[in-house]
């Protein structure tokens, strides 16, 4: 079947219907009470457009030559001689796949929201950011220029404030925003000056150029070095790696839609997908690529560790979410952009899928507090089947989407790097017992809390449903090597479908991992269900351990204690009070009180006297007179 | 003996300062105005010779000079008769309301 190519109107408007929903949700709907509905209309059918189209869009990009699509757009700070900003549209499998994902999750999450939200007094709000969230997301991806990704990076950082602290009422959740906003802000002061010092030495921050003249060594490696840093300093704050990565669990504090959209499949992937679109920048800057690969590493592990304690399901999901996002950097750095691609796009189904079952059972029971739960398969047999088979697959296992992503990572650092294998395994098994950790002490057992359990409504179980599609079968699309043949052109065997799902088992490493991974859900059955190994006396036993993982590992007393509360507090922010008042306040009340002084010793000469007052003019008159004609 | 412009000009010194004198010695308020005009009539002077002297122009400034002095010793004499009216007497010493 012959599709015709995207026409550029219709590319533009993948990125401004989302747009022009907020524009209309924010102040033209919000005034009418009364009349909600019709906000959850628009944003969905915005997006639902955007959707369609960018399925078009992928699909032009597939048979479009050189797989690329570029629209020119505004010129801005268009000045003669000065520099030039074209904020155009870069289509290529990288934006083309990620458009995809944005629309396909932030779609069905919209829909699932139209319930999740539905008693929601500020429902109206709520769809007016979430439109501006995907705006700004669908911007970031699409741009050709540096400098309006970090415009539209921004702009995700904004939306993810404004959701976070979407229940402003509560103050741990304006708090969770304001950590949020100003930890990312720390990563994107890295990203700035890799901005700035790109476009001086470069003179341009177009994209493919940039691109281009790394891979050309017009940029000299210490420069490259620094600037691929600097971008990976942005994407560690967005992607909540580790040191930047305790805004994320804090995040959970949104409703639990949004984490699942910005805190799971989209947002934090933005830093990925950074690192993905300078992939021949930091490839022409090895030591940056090794230091993604080790941060990314890193990260995984440690993150799975406190992801093993955690007591509420989001805050499990979202270290989960940390851990997964370092998996995906290792990939990125060992395997080329494909596989860090892939990775963040089976992970955008299933994680969603997660987040939005873990909403469900937070209808049903009314917290997030996993001590309260137990037994709910029974009460709630469909959100059971839709967070098991993503849980499955968030473990890795054959044939869900997950193991195909997973394994090309493992693959990936297997042949590159045994060291950072290790790391990646270790994951694996820790994804697996945490994961199924949850599965188990939420619907197995008897139920500990005191609601009266009911399943959700269909509005929310269809979106589940439908997500439970790709959470299935994404992996299934690399079976044949399509997903990579979009992005590594040349030198690829096609091999059929039928090899891609069952023909790596010929090679140790799926069995490896496998094994792994079954081995963590084993752990998790046998402390959880059986408890023949009983978590308490574990806990116990190991106590040390599960004080530091319970502590997060001091990451937070860190940040607040630390850097906070004795550096910044006591420190710089003690200093800058003292020299505005003392220097500062100083200065200007000794001005004032001197000013007062002199003007009431002077006033006194004022006494009225009219014959000393002429006196003086004359004698002063005479003076004048005297210098005047002496000199 | 012949009488120039230095001659005009040293009585008109002579004038202005018997007139300055009066303004910053004197305490009855009248003679200062009149001192105020001596010390005027003195500048009037030094133009007229000037005029004879130099430049013709200086007796038009003398005109003006002389309305602008003659209202202002109508507002001045004004001024006195009032202060008379509240006080009782015009001495300058009691003029002295308007300081710190």
């Amino acid at each position: 079947m012959h599709i015709s190519s995207i026409a550029p109107e219709f590319i533009w408007a993948i990125w401004w219907l989302p747009l022009a929903a907020f524009a209309v949700i924010a102040p033209l709907i919000r005034p009418f009470p009364g009349k909600a509905e019709p906000a959850s209309y628009i944003s969905i059918g915005a997006i639902g457009i955007s959707f369609i189209l960018s399925c078009w869009l992928l699909i032009s990009v597939w048979n479009t030559d050189g797989h690329q699509i570029l629209v020119n757009g505004l010129n801005w700070l268009d000045i003669t001689n000065g520099p030039i900003f074209n904020f155009g549209l870069l289509l290529d499998p990288l934006s083309a796949v990620m458009l995809v994902v944005v629309t396909a999750v932030s779609f069905i999450v919209q829909v699932y929201s139209r319930a999740y939200m539905h008693s929601d007094p500020s429902y109206r709000r709520y769809f007016a950011f979430i439109s501006l969230f995907t705006a700004s997301m669908l911007g970031l991806i699409m741009s050709t220029n540096l400098l309006s990704t970090f415009i539209f990076w921004e702009l995700v950082g904004l939306s993810s404030y404004l959701l976070i602290g979407f229940w402003f009422h509560r103050p741990s959740a304006i708090a969770a925003a304001k950590k949020a906003f100003l930890i990312t802000r720390i990563g994107d002061i890295g990203f700035l000056a890799a901005l700035l010092l790109l476009y001086s030495k470069a003179n341009t921050l177009d994209i493919l150029a940039l691109n281009s003249s790394a891979v050309t060594a017009v940029l000299s490696g210490g420069v490259l070095t620094l600037s691929a840093l600097g971008l990976f300093l942005g994407a560690v704050g967005k992607s909540g790696q580790f040191p930047l990565h305790i805004w994320l669990p804090d995040a959970m504090e949104g409703p639990t839609p949004v984490s699942a959209l910005i805190h799971a499949a989209t947002m934090v992937a933005a830093g990925v997908f950074l690192v993905g679109r300078m992939y021949p920048l930091f490839d022409a800057a090895p030591h940056a690529l090794t230091v993604v690969g080790i941060v990314g590493a890193f990260t995984a592990v440690f993150a799975g560790t406190m992801g093993l304690v955690m007591k509420d399901i989001k805050r499990v999901l979202a270290y989960s979410t940390i851990s997964q996002l370092g998996l995906m950097f290792l990939g990125l750095a060992l395997g080329g952009v494909w596989v860090g691609i892939f990775y963040l796009f089976n992970h955008a189904f299933f994680k969603a899928l997660l987040f939005l079952g873990a909403g469900s059972i937070n209808h049903a029971t009314g917290t997030f507090d996993m001590r309260e739960m137990g037994g709910l398969r029974k009460k709630l047999p469909c959100t059971c089947a839709c967070f098991t088979l993503a849980a499955l697959s968030l473990a890795g296992i054959w044939p869900l989407a997950g193991f195909f992503s997973k394994e090309e990572v493992l693959t990936a650092a297997w042949d590159k790097q045994p060291l950072l294998f290790i790391f990646a395994i270790i994951t694996t098994f820790l994804t697996a017992f945490y994961i199924f950790r949850v599965v188990f002490m939420v619907f197995a057992g008897k139920y500990r809390g005191s609601q009266r359990l009911h399943e959700s409504s269909k509005t929310m179980l269809l979106p589940m449903i439908i997500l439970a599609i790709p959470a299935l079968a994404s992996g299934w699309l690399n079976a044949n090597g399509g997903f990579e043949r979009l992005f590594v052109s040349e030198g690829l065997a096609t091999n059929s479908f039928w090899d891609g799902i069952v023909g790596m088992f010929t090679h140790p490493l799926p069995w490896i991992s496998l094994a792994t991974a079954g081995f963590g859900i084993l752990l998790a059955y046998v402390m959880y269900i059986k408890v023949w190994v009983k978590p308490d006396r574990l806990k116990g036993n190991l106590h040390p351990i599960y004080a530091i993982l319970t502590r997060k590992y001091w990451m937070d007393d860190l940040y607040e204690k630390l850097i906070a509360g004795s550096l910044l507090y006591r420190g710089v922010f003690r200093a800058a009070q003292w020299f505005d008042q003392v220097i500062i306040n100083g200065a200007t009340s000794g001005l004032a009180s001197i000013t007062k002084t002199v003007a009431s010793r002077t006033s006194r000469t004022q006494n009225g006297a009219l014959q000393l007052y002429a006196l003086v003019a004359i004698t002063g008159i005479l003076i004048i007179a005297l210098v005047v004609i002496l000199i | 003996m012949d009488i120039g412009l230095t001659h005009y000009l040293v009585l008109s010194v002579l004038l202005f300062g018997v007139g300055l004198y009066g303004v910053l010695s004197r305490r009855n308020a009248v003679v200062i105005l009149m001192c105020i005009e001596l010390m005027l009539n003195a500048a009037n002077l030094t133009l007229v010779a000037f005029s004879r002297y130099i430049f013709f122009y200086g007796q038009a400034i003398v005109i003006f000079s002389l309305v602008i002095a003659a209202a202002e010793v109508s507002v001045g004499l004004a001024t006195i008769i009032t202060f008379y009216r509240q006080r009782k007497n015009i001495d300058i010493k009691n003029i002295n309301l308007l300081k710190w």
